[in-house]
């Protein structure tokens, strides 16, 4: 191990260089009613931190996997300021994937109910933006907006980690732009 | 014995017609209740039982042949006879069916609901769908637990980390646990609803995102099906990428449990590596495929083919990681403080493995020698060279290594098809189709043997249903974390990793 570790000193790291926020984060990226939310409450927000509380609403699984490689070393979304945290009770940010199941609803709101304000809503992936394959079932609501005042949507089926980080920043960047007078 | 009697029970029957490579056979409610007996007392595996209307089928192998075959009972008003008073296994898919279908199964031992949570305005809704008004979902008769010092914690459906949601009631006496009770179906979508009446685009779309992490294995099990009910081979160019594609799926997913297992022991620097491990095969398939967990590139009578640069991007990607994984695999050998944690931990019986009929590596790390891709081969198993390999220590450690060596012997399967890929196109023309066929297909997920099953009517989707090999581990899990520290719970259920979407459809 003490090889190892002492190697790792001298090696380059492999993460990967920011991607640019400002710009319109790539052609699949939108964003969505991020500014009404944003504007009302420019004074208290999150500075250069966030932290994200993920909630499964019915997704595959591939969403998951996308965002839980945000952690990883090579897109390492904590050199931004971003962290996943495990309680609603310390989030800033909700971060939603799936078509929300019936099943799921109510523990989804009362998550939502669960987080302090100011919060922020993202729907993560083509279900809960309300295009996945699940929309049309007798156990699904179909998109997340139906449920939660949604600030942001990053489709992607599952939406790649560099596309969640570029729709992260972008709330960040478009959060702390309005926070400067 | 029982065996015997199973196979006695199913033979000289005439097959239903048109239903490919496995025999179904239609039985009456007598045949039905007896072959529960049977597997009851191990004369064979289940490996799926599901509704459809008016009937429920039941998918089972008799010990030691080497077909399966399904059988069919006939609904009798709305009741069939519960098979899983006789062979537990049975009894949350039956649970699931009498959900969804509305079908009570006579004489079941547990009544409670499982997918229906009351909150779908309608009970039985791929039966009669009779509206029922909705339920506070919170409200579930767990089972009681007494006795002198235990408390209760319960956990989810929402959880810590970024996971699927379930709930696990865990009943602890200080910090053991004296047992754990698990609720599931939060991420019921209703599947088999969305895999009626459809048309092969979009049923296969559906099926690649029943567990997002086997979609790749999935996708794969669907074309089979497909292919069988309509008497049709994949092109050889096709079958060998398909393989490509599962091997990367199970390597990826391998990496990141690997990973993960040692992070909830606190041994984050296997998780890092691991993690880069990882997203350097998704990075490669995505050069070679165009997606970065390959989803919805197979599809019934071949596959998207591969980009001109994949033989490369793929051959470099594993010359990249081979050596540092051995290393990282020589770190956890020769770290006592993390075997402390993973040996002996979630340990599971070969008994349990056997008559679950558990697959992937929750059954090869206690002994149960199975695996879909040597035992029901399929192309292009069929033609390749690989070992199995089992583990009989049953606990958490047995269950790493298994993945250990299933990681290496899939990177040593990709660099031979690589290496020599058929030319030729990567798929066939679907045939006019008329008149009913059905298909189904077993394939190796990462974590388990999956099976599809469809039903084709003149080109339509009729019916189709996916069965996960969750469904066989989950209540293991059960099993596994009694008499271990809450605190080791973690390692356990990483260790497992069942799916919730691919369980709760």
């Amino acid at each position: 191990m003490r090889t190892l570790l002492l190697r790792s000193l001298f090696l380059k790291p492999v993460t990967v260089p920011p991607p640019q926020p400002d710009t319109p984060p790539s052609e699949d990226v939108v964003l969505v009613e991020l500014g009404r939310a944003l504007e009302m409450r420019a004074r208290r927000l999150f500075g250069r931190s966030i932290a994200i509380r993920e909630i499964d609403a019915g997704s595959c699984n591939g969403c998951e996997l996308e965002i839980h490689a945000l952690n990883n070393a090579v897109y390492d979304v904590e050199r931004f300021g971003i962290k996943f945290v495990a309680s609603p009770r310390h989030a800033d940010v909700l971060l939603v994937t799936g078509p929300v199941t019936h099943n799921m609803r109510a523990a989804l709101e009362r998550t939502y109910a669960a987080t302090p304000d100011p919060k922020w809503v993202i729907a993560a992936g083509d279900c809960a933006a309300g295009c996945g394959v699940f929309a049309e079932s007798y156990a699904t609501v179909g998109s997340l907006s139906a449920v939660l005042p949604v600030d942001l949507t990053i489709p992607g089926c599952p939406p790649k980690p560099i596309d969640l980080l570029k729709g992260l920043l972008s709330l960040m960047e478009q959060a702390t732009a309005k926070a400067t007078p | 014995m029982s065996a015997e009697r199973l196979a006695a029970l199913i033979a000289d029957r005439a097959p239903v017609s048109g239903h490919r490579p496995w025999p179904r056979y239609e039985i009456d409610h007598d045949t039905w209740i007896a072959i529960g007996q049977a597997l009851g007392e191990g004369g064979g595996d289940l490996l799926g039982l599901w509704g459809e209307k008016d009937n429920v089928h039941l998918a089972l192998r008799v010990a030691g042949e080497a077909v399966p075959c399904v059988v069919t009972v006939r609904v009798r008003i709305a009741d069939f006879p519960s098979i899983g008073r006789f062979h537990a296994p049975a009894i949350r898919l039956e649970r699931a069916v009498r959900d969804l279908y509305g079908f009570a199964p006579i004489g079941m031992l547990d009544r409670r609901p499982w997918l229906d949570h009351g909150a779908w305005s309608m009970r039985a809704p791929l039966g009669s769908r009779p509206p029922a008004a909705r339920r506070d979902p919170g409200t579930y008769d767990f089972l009681p637990v007494k006795g002198e010092g235990l408390h209760q914690i319960p956990v989810g459906p929402v959880h810590a980390g970024i996971i699927e949601p379930g709930h696990f009631r865990f009943t602890a006496n200080g910090e053991i646990v004296a047992r754990l009770e698990q609720r599931l179906g939060y991420v019921h979508k209703g599947i088999d609803g969305l895999l009626t009446d459809t048309d092969l685009e979009r049923a296969g779309r559906i099926m690649a995102r029943v567990s997002g992490d086997s979609t790749v294995a999935y996708s794969f099990a669907f074309s089979l099906a497909v292919e069988q009910a309509l008497e049709l081979e994949a092109p050889p160019r096709a079958q060998v990428l398909r393989g490509i594609m599962a091997e990367l799926e199970r390597t990826a997913n391998h990496l990141g449990d690997f990973g993960a297992i040692c992070n909830d022991a606190s041994f984050s620097l296997i998780h890092a590596h691991c993690g880069i491990f990882r997203e350097r095969v998704l990075a490669a398939s995505e050069r070679a495929f165009g997606h970065r967990l390959m989803m919805d590139r197979i599809v019934p009578g071949g596959c998207e083919d591969a980009s001109p640069g994949a033989p490369r991007a793929i051959q470099t990607m594993l010359e990249e990681i081979e050596q540092p994984f051995a290393e990282i695999v020589r770190l956890y050998e020769d770290t006592p403080s993390l075997q402390d944690r993973t040996c002996h931990t979630g340990f599971v019986s070969p008994d349990l493995a056997a008559q679950w009929a558990a697959g992937g590596h929750v059954g090869r790390a206690s002994g149960r020698d199975f695996d879909t891709r040597r035992d029901f081969p399929y192309p292009p198993y069929d033609n390749a060279s690989f070992e199995v390999p089992l583990f009989s220590a049953g606990d958490v450690d047995a269950r790493i290594w298994v993945r250990i060596r299933e990681i290496e012997q899939s990177m040593a399967m990709i660099k031979t098809w690589i290496a020599d890929l058929p030319a030729g196109p990567s798929r066939a023309e679907l045939p006019p189709l008329a008149g009913v066929r059905e298909g189904i297909a077993m394939t190796e997920a990462f974590r388990g043997d999956i099976m599809a099953w469809v039903r084709i009517v003149d080109g339509r989707i009729a019916r189709a249903h996916a069965r996960d090999a969750s469904w066989f581990q989950w209540p293991l899990l059960e099993a596994a974390i009694e008499s271990n520290i809450v605190a080791d719970f973690p390692l356990c259920n990483k260790s497992f990793n069942c799916s919730y979407s691919g369980h709760d459809l």
